[in-house]
């Protein structure tokens, strides 16, 4: 017997639904996040989403966080313990948690534990690479919407998925002139909708075209791009100057797996999802019994997804821990044909191509 | 493109031209980097140089890129005072 009946580790969108559905199953739930707050990457989300009202379209990430948080507290009935700026250090092979608050330790002995770290950013190899003014998209959005500090005057985006395509935007709104936003690949990787919005401010879009060198003496003063060819390798003469003072990196994410390597759990490399990811049945169980994953840990996507991949880890949880959940059938069902819905797009190819990997392995 | 203006581990101040030296020497893995070069034992734990490394050793020896592991993750992920350890010992027992 452990002595906390559920762990959820991440209180981001899928952690955040994963504690609502054990909660509401009538568990005892555990929610632990590193940041001082819940939330998740919904916290420096100031856009829009888009989808359908099941999926909370039209509504700010932000916005969705403080709702998420409110469902927690009226359903949680007094079984819900939030340990917040709390970092778990270390997964055991006893199953033992470890735990860090501030300079204090201690271990925790859960019965079942979902994980739901989310993703990293990917970064990428050019010289100049440590000079101050190179960011990662996560950290221009934490300065810009959480603390509401400019991160330079001109910037160059490198990477046009929709966090590269929402982020530039965000700089434009915060008056920071974007030269460039480049792409690697052949195709622009976003929505076109997020595309067409910068260009009409103005804003040109490259294709297989990527940064070559960021310079300056103390910060960056400027940077190089460069063309690619059909290997991916750059081609000397096609160099071009800009002056920026920013570097915003948006090529991708891996998810955050450390813990569930602790644990040694069954994992594949999925070009897909920019890394490695745990190996899940259908009930989003890994190789270790009564240990779950959700969300972009599980495979890097959309919050819309997380939440509802959530939702179902909690389910499966709930179900693994013998509590009963009125019509759970039905909901399971309409919760899986809810992310088909959301996968069916072409813009989710990629994510049906790294599931099937994951499927295979399984 | 000058290969020692290129950091691949931030942690522990590692370029490329670094990481190529080491290959010439034979390390060729992740595990074997780690251990001659610390990379991976600093504050991001392999999250922010594993990916430039496996693609790195992808470029460098052609292996295919879902084939070349990154180190084995052990407890902990950040860094723990051994006090605070101790102190949660002796209230367990």
């Amino acid at each position: 017997m452990g002595t906390e009946e559920a762990v959820v580790i991440g209180a981001g969108p899928a952690g955040l639904f994963a504690a609502y559905e054990l909660l509401l199953a009538g568990a005892d739930v555990t929610l632990i996040d590193r940041a001082a707050q819940a939330g998740g990457q919904l916290v420096k989300q100031t856009h829009k989403f888009f989808g359908s009202k099941e999926h909370y379209a039209s509504i700010r990430g932000i916005d969705i966080r403080h709702r998420l948080e409110h469902a927690l507290e009226k359903n949680g009935d007094g079984r819900l313990r939030t340990l917040y700026s709390t970092t778990v250090a270390g997964f055991y092979a006893d199953g033992a948690l470890a735990c860090v608050k501030a300079e204090r330790y201690y271990r925790l002995h859960p019965e079942v534990v979902v994980v739901a770290t989310g993703a990293s950013e990917r970064t990428v190899a050019f010289a100049g690479n440590d000079l101050p003014g190179v960011y990662a998209a996560g950290a221009v959005q934490t300065l810009m919407n959480e603390q509401g500090i400019r991160p330079g005057n001109r910037a160059l985006m490198v990477g046009s998925g929709n966090i590269g395509l929402i982020v530039a935007y965000q700089l434009m709104q915060a008056g920071i002139q974007v030269e460039r936003v480049v792409e690697a690949a052949d195709e622009i990787g976003g929505y076109q909708v997020h595309a067409s919005k910068l260009r009409r401010l103005g804003v040109p879009i490259e294709t297989k075209t990527t940064i070559k060198r960021a310079f300056g003496t103390n910060q960056v003063e400027g940077a190089e791009i460069w063309r690619l060819d059909a290997k991916g390798e750059g081609i000397a003469g096609s160099e071009e100057r800009l002056t920026v003072d920013t570097v915003c990196l948006a090529v991708g994410l891996s998810p955050l797996v450390e813990l569930l390597s602790q644990l040694s759990v069954d994992t594949r490399f999925i070009p897909e999802f920019g890394g490695v990811a745990p190996v899940l049945d259908e009930t989003y169980m890994t190789s270790r019994p009564g240990v779950f994953a959700c969300g972009d840990v599980a495979n890097v996507e959309e919050a819309s997804t997380a939440m509802v991949e959530g939702r179902l880890a909690g389910i499966h949880a709930a179900g693994y821990l013998n509590r009963q959940i009125p019509r759970r059938k039905e909901k399971i069902q309409a919760l899986e044909t809810s992310l088909r819905t959301l996968r069916s797009g072409p813009a989710s190819e990629h994510v049906r191509k790294g599931l099937r990997k994951v499927g295979e392995h399984a | 493109m000058d290969k020692r203006d290129v950091i691949v581990c931030r942690c522990s101040d590692l370029t490329l031209a670094d990481l190529e030296a080491l290959f010439n020497t034979g390390y060729k893995t992740f595990e074997e980097l780690k251990r001659i070069a610390r990379i991976g034992m600093g504050p991001c734990q392999g999250t922010t140089c594993g990916p430039i490394v496996r693609s790195a050793i992808h470029r460098r020896f052609k292996e295919p890129i879902e084939r070349i592991p990154l180190h084995r993750a052990r407890p902990f992920n950040i860094g723990i005072k051994l006090g605070a350890i101790k102190e949660a010992a002796d209230d367990e027992s």
